[in-house]
């Protein structure tokens, strides 16, 4: 175990925030889902007494009849915005105080960097880059991240959950997001971050990052464990792969969601264009962890092999 | 000797007379300027009665609700807030405050920024130069810098947790749908903000992790010379769009005055005029969206036809 390989890589000032976020995330789902839980055992309570939900003002927080449900702007909420903003200040005064921003040697375009890394917040795309080519990696895949979380709001049907944390009434959403966000999106930063040494090899907290290191990794491509070696083959193979794959994909993902009575009336409400945009993003995102599965795992490169583009 | 006691009991007189004189003028001035005085010092024991604050300030402050509400809407900088908001909105627990924080660290990087495109020039020769001139020899120029770098990252951060913390909430169901997607705009931008930036001190860190953030470029489909379909429409390195964001085809003194013009001018002039869309259409859009009473399964309205 090399603590001080582990150390040098968390106590690089540019990785602080991804030591600050390797708190901060589970703390934030925690604080927010422990609420989520509150309202639901207060959804649970009020379901089964509807006298109680024809007076009750609906929140877990204290209310007492006579009390006015708005209180003045000022002083009550511009204090806290004040407070907040010496708070910010103070901990980036200490912050700057402590850690001084990083500065290598001149920029030299004939000594290349190794590892060259992106910087934090994007080393999520530069690690997809390992399981995809940069056209999907670095443009297809982000612009989809992009336009799927706008989508976001269009594609959901579920009208309950507007306004007050909670996890029973939109478990599905949930769920999700939380897969996408923190399973994909941060895990793959942390990965990037920690993980990822030399060459852009795996690396496990505490290995040494061996710059000499070589991995002879033969990576494969599905057609050729098929024994496929013509190109058509091998284009029409991919496209029936990545066919079988979205088609499967799609299929699991309806019946998981029609599984419950609630998620059914849901799925009534939508329209097809709705549903269908709600299962592209979704196989979409699927195909990251299944192509990481593959190339990890399985040591295969590509499903779709062509002369213009590979998948 | 006559003429000298003449002249002394002349000088004798004008002295007394002199003292009387001084004495009245003080006897008019205590007069005529005490009271006067006296409305200046009741100014500074009552500033907020005096004509210049009565100017800046133009209402009254005073504990009722209606002075309260007016102090928020009559202030250019405070009117974005409504008078009065929900009860249990000012909880941290519901918002976690991450979007006006991230808003407050907005400001912060432009006044740092701002401070440091005083010391900075965009080109090949002085860029290194003169980051190294900030940390070595301005005065606290070095606590300059780290401000600006570190509020950069926990912009990002706080970005972030904003967004998770609306998702969590629902906050972008309707009818806030399209207040989400300016916010999905305004992440992009910060990020594009925090990656511009980072080629400015043109040192190996920055000049390496942009060279490997165009080079995504190249492989865009159609549009790069090495993306699917982009060679057989005539993409080379010398005019895709990898070309444009660089100003040429290798990272160099075009791809950093392009960095420095996006990073100082370009995104920021974006990026504020997308976020007053956003505060105002938090504000058009109902307010902040809870913390809501909790709505019930069966409570669930039929769609419209």
């Amino acid at each position: 175990m090399d603590w001080h390989q582990l150390w040098s890589i968390l106590s690089t000032p540019d990785n602080v925030p991804i030591t600050a976020l390797l708190f901060l995330v589970p703390f934030y789902t925690w604080y927010g889902l422990r609420q989520a839980f509150a309202n639901d055992r207060l959804i649970a309570q009020l379901e089964t007494d509807p006298v109680l939900a024809k007076t009750h003002p609906r929140k877990t927080f204290p209310f007492r009849p006579g009390w006015s449900k708005e209180v003045p702007v000022w002083p009550y909420l511009l204090r806290i915005e004040f407070l907040a903003a010496i708070i910010v200040t103070v901990i980036l005064f200490v912050w700057s105080v402590a850690l001084n921003a990083p500065l290598e040697e001149p920029a030299n375009p004939n000594l290349t960097m190794n590892p060259a890394k992106a910087p934090w917040y994007f080393l999520g795309l530069q690690e997809m880059l390992v399981y995809f080519d940069p056209w999907m990696a670095g443009v297809v895949l982000p612009t989809l991240i992009i336009v799927g979380l706008m989508a976001i709001p269009y594609m959901d049907a579920n009208p309950l959950g507007n306004g007050y944390y909670t996890f029973k009434q939109r478990k599905w959403a949930i769920l999700a997001f939380c897969f996408g966000f923190l399973g994909l999106w941060v895990l793959m930063v942390i990965i990037g971050t920690i993980i990822r040494g030399p060459g852009w090899m795996w690396f496990w907290p505490g290995q040494t990052w061996d710059h000499n290191r070589v991995i002879f990794e033969v990576n494969r491509d599905l057609p050729d464990i098929f024994g496929i070696t013509s190109m058509v083959g091998k284009i029409i193979f991919g496209l029936i792969a990545l066919g079988v794959y979205f088609g499967g994909a799609g299929w699991a993902i309806h019946k998981l969601f029609v599984m419950n009575e609630f998620n059914r009336k849901i799925y009534q409400r939508m329209t097809l264009l709705q549903y269908l945009a709600l299962q592209f993003f979704l196989t979409t995102m699927m195909l990251l962890p299944l192509k990481m599965v593959l190339r990890l795992l399985f040591r295969i490169k590509y499903i779709l092999v062509s002369p213009w583009a590979n998948i | 000797m006559a003429d000298e006691k003449d002249t002394q009991t002349d000088a004798k007189d004008t002295q007394s007379n002199g003292k009387g004189r001084v004495a009245g003028v003080i006897e008019k001035v205590k007069e005529q300027i005490r009271p006067k005085l006296n409305q200046d010092l009741e100014g500074l024991r009552q500033p907020q009665k005096t004509q210049l604050y009565k100017s800046i300030f133009r209402v009254k402050h005073e504990e009722t609700p209606r002075s309260r509400s007016l102090s928020v809407l009559s202030n250019v900088f405070l009117h974005l807030h409504p008078a009065r908001i929900n009860r249990d909105a000012v909880r941290y627990s519901y918002t976690w405050g991450m979007g006006g924080i991230t808003f407050y660290l907005f400001v912060v990087l432009t006044f740092t920024g701002v401070l440091l495109m005083f010391y900075y020039h965009p080109t090949k020769i002085q860029a290194f130069r003169d980051i190294l001139y900030l940390e070595h020899d301005v005065p606290y120029g070095k606590l300059l810098r780290n401000m600006h770098r570190w509020g950069a990252h926990l912009m990002v951060l706080t970005v972030w947790l904003h967004m998770f913390r609306v998702f969590l909430t629902g906050s972008y169901k309707k009818p806030r749908e399209f207040n989400w997607c300016v916010g999905v705009i305004l992440l992009v931008l910060t990020l594009l903000l925090s990656f511009t930036g980072y080629l400015l001190p043109d040192d190996q860190l920055g000049f390496w992790a942009v060279t490997v953030g165009t080079n995504m470029a190249r492989a865009t489909p159609l549009l790069g010379s090495e993306g699917p379909l982009g060679p057989q429409l005539g993409m080379t390195a010398y005019n895709d769009v990898r070309f444009a964001l660089l100003g040429g085809s290798i990272v160099d003194s075009n791809a950093l005055l392009r960095a420095y013009i996006w990073h100082c001018i370009g995104i920021p002039v974006i990026a504020s005029t997308f976020m007053i869309v956003h505060f105002w259409r938090v504000r058009k859009d109902g307010g902040i969206s809870g913390p809501s009473p909790v709505m019930l399964a069966k409570e669930i309205k039929p769609e419209r036809p």
